[in-house]
């Protein structure tokens, strides 16, 4: 990106300014070495999103920002309802509510490394993962309604589950509202058989150990300690959020001249939060997130079987849930704001009253995955971050090259030996789909959550770094 | 050549090119299945009849391709022969293939979605050229 196209009003905050038909400005939170290799596109896509209607403060970039759909992937923008505001099928994207969790274990490496192989074989058979997979579970209608209207909460009731999980995911495992009549027979049909799994591409389950703690007291607060091993899942709505997706997006691209909005890329396709088409999409999206907490309860149900039957002294207490991609309707100030967030995560700072009680004093836990190899965070929301981007912060570590760039530069097994050697299992069904998410063509983790630190929108508490990777 | 893959720094782009739109609308079929697997180790055996309608030949594209990830998803296939006919703003299809065999397929990446970015139906050389980037 050009760094002379910004002005730059703090160490980490960039601004593009109004010009054209922006109505408020761009905002791009970064160090000045992540924004000179951010691609340009960035710049068009969180201009772009700041010329639609209603929307509050700027249009924002988390500093992993890349091209997306759009909007930017890592992007942030709220709309006011009485400002005319928009919701957008196409900011929310495709993978509705894909997100992370990350549970306890109560293990030392030790007690992985004497089962390393094992356990990777257990879970990789476990957990369904990749093209063509399917899950155990497969709901008729009046199930597939529960669980929609459900959420995690579906999940827990069937036996997959605590009561103490619920607590630990946003909207505490069920958000409410979901419009289950509002999802097609299309996108149910595609979730038919796909519960409980992960899906494929950037998707994946992970064993990890807790290699550093930058901030002891927020740690303590979160459970965690150096040496300890916990499980990150990173996965979505799957089929049934897909399908949502595509069908509003053109439901909105067609109907967007008629509500009078000017798309600069028809990819925005919204609504007027006020019309009937997106309080029908709110409906169905609600129902997309609770899918995705369903899904990632049914995974941890299953990681939880495999780590009993090998780890009997093994417990796994889910830390927290986030989801990415989503919409969510939150208080800011006086204003009752539909955020979005692409590729973004929420991140409340301390005190605040969605947070659960156990973990309020320390800020909402931000889980940042990492690629294979490079590990992944733990940070914790601040309070400056409720003025720097609607409370909110980056989510991974982005990718720095194109899939079709990677395939050309790596191979699969080559991957998987290299990281073997460093003593990092990998499982997957896919080579060419470990070559497409080789390590290095993604972005330094470490530089994104650095400069989310530096920037005040997430304090960093922790680095994790894999021992077994399973990816779809 | 009939398809191609181009650059997209999340995701991949999918483009077919021929002789007509509806030649150039199966080519980017292909290209989606190729970011899934090689088609050539897909087996024509099956047949599957879809069909889609939008107000303007690039939705038209995006359809077309997002019908034939609906039928990949739901009925977990992998095609490698598709026929389009277009009679305006409708599309009639038959897709050809088989269902997913990870031992001899080897797909990568299940696809998510087309989307509307660098989304284009227009003409090109002596024909047609259709693209855009699909989400994985």
């Amino acid at each position: 990106m050009d760094l002379a196209l910004l002005r730059q009003t703090g160490e980490h905050r960039w601004e593009i300014p109004m010009q054209g038909a922006m109505r408020v400005p761009a905002v791009i939170y970064g160090s000045e070495a992540l924004l000179r290799d951010m691609d340009h596109k960035v710049y068009e896509q969180a201009v772009n999103v700041a010329m639609l209607p209603g929307i509050v403060e700027a249009s924002y970039a988390m500093p992993d920002a890349h091209w997306g759909y759009g909007f930017p992937i890592g992007g942030v923008a709220a709309f006011d309802p009485d400002a005319g505001g928009v919701i957008s099928a196409g900011g929310v994207g495709f993978d509705i509510s894909c997100g992370v969790r990350c549970l306890h274990t109560g293990l030392a490496r030790a007690d992985i490394m004497k089962v390393q192989r094992e356990l990777a074989h257990e879970l990789s058979r476990s957990i369904p993962a990749g093209v063509g997979s399917t899950g155990a579970i497969h709901l008729g209608e009046a199930e597939m309604d529960a669980m929609l209207a459900g959420g995690a909460a579906w999940a827990v009731k069937r036996g997959w589950g605590s009561a103490q999980d619920l607590a630990r995911i946003e909207e505490g495992g069920q958000m409410k509202h979901a419009k289950p009549g509002n999802v097609s027979p299309r996108a149910r049909k595609r979730q038919r058989d796909e519960m409980g799994t992960l899906g494929s591409g950037n998707h994946y389950l992970e064993v990890q150990e807790v290699s550093a703690v930058f901030d002891a007291r927020i740690a303590a607060i979160f459970g965690l300690r150096q040496g300890d091993i916990v499980v990150m899942i990173h996965c979505g709505s799957r089929g049934l959020g897909h399908q949502i997706g595509t069908e509003f997006l053109k439901r909105m691209a067609i109907s967007a001249a008629q509500h009078g909005i000017h798309l600069p890329d028809r990819e925005l396709a919204c609504a007027p939060i006020r019309s009937p088409v997106g309080e029908e999409y709110l409906g169905a999206m609600r129902a997309a997130i609770n899918c995705a907490l369903a899904n990632r309860q049914i995974l941890t149900h299953l990681v939880r079987d495999v780590f009993r039957a090998m780890l009997p002294r093994s417990e796994l207490p889910l830390l927290y849930d986030v989801s990415h991609n989503t919409c969510k309707v939150e208080q800011h100030g006086n204003r009752q704001l539909y955020v979005h967030r692409k590729g973004a995560t929420r991140a409340f700072g301390p005190g605040h009253p969605d947070i659960p009680p156990a973990l309020r004093d320390a800020g909402q836990p931000v889980l940042i995955g990492g690629s294979m190899g490079t590990g992944s965070y733990v940070l914790a929301g601040t309070k400056e971050s409720e003025t720097l981007a609607f409370s909110s912060a980056c989510h991974g570590a982005g990718r720095a090259m194109s899939r079709h760039q990677a395939l050309k530069t790596w191979q699969g097994r080559k991957v998987v030996d290299d990281l073997a050697a460093r003593g990092i299992i990998i499982k997957s069904p896919s080579m060419r789909g470990i070559a497409e998410e080789a390590p290095d063509a993604y972005k330094n983790v470490s530089a994104v959550v650095d400069a989310a630190d530096a920037a005040g929108l997430a304090r960093k508490v922790a680095r994790l770094e894999p021992l077994i990777c399973i990816k779809g | 050549m009939p398809w191609e893959h181009y650059e997209h720094e999340a995701d991949i782009g999918v483009r077919g090119s021929g002789a007509t739109k509806a030649e150039a609308f199966e080519q980017a079929a292909l290209a989606m299945t190729a970011v899934v697997a090689d088609p050539v180790l897909v087996a024509p055996r099956e047949r599957v009849i879809l069909g889609c309608e939008a107000p303007d030949d690039e939705l038209l594209l995006a359809d077309w391709l997002n019908a034939v990830v609906y039928e990949m998803s739901s009925r977990r296939m992998l095609f490698s022969r598709f026929v389009v006919r277009l009679d305006g703003r409708r599309l009639s299809a038959e897709a050809w293939g088989e269902p997913v065999d990870v031992a001899r397929h080897h797909p990568a990446v299940e696809v998510k979605g087309a989307t509307y970015t660098t989304l284009r139906v227009a003409p090109h050389a002596d024909g047609w050229l259709a693209q855009t980037v699909v989400d994985v």
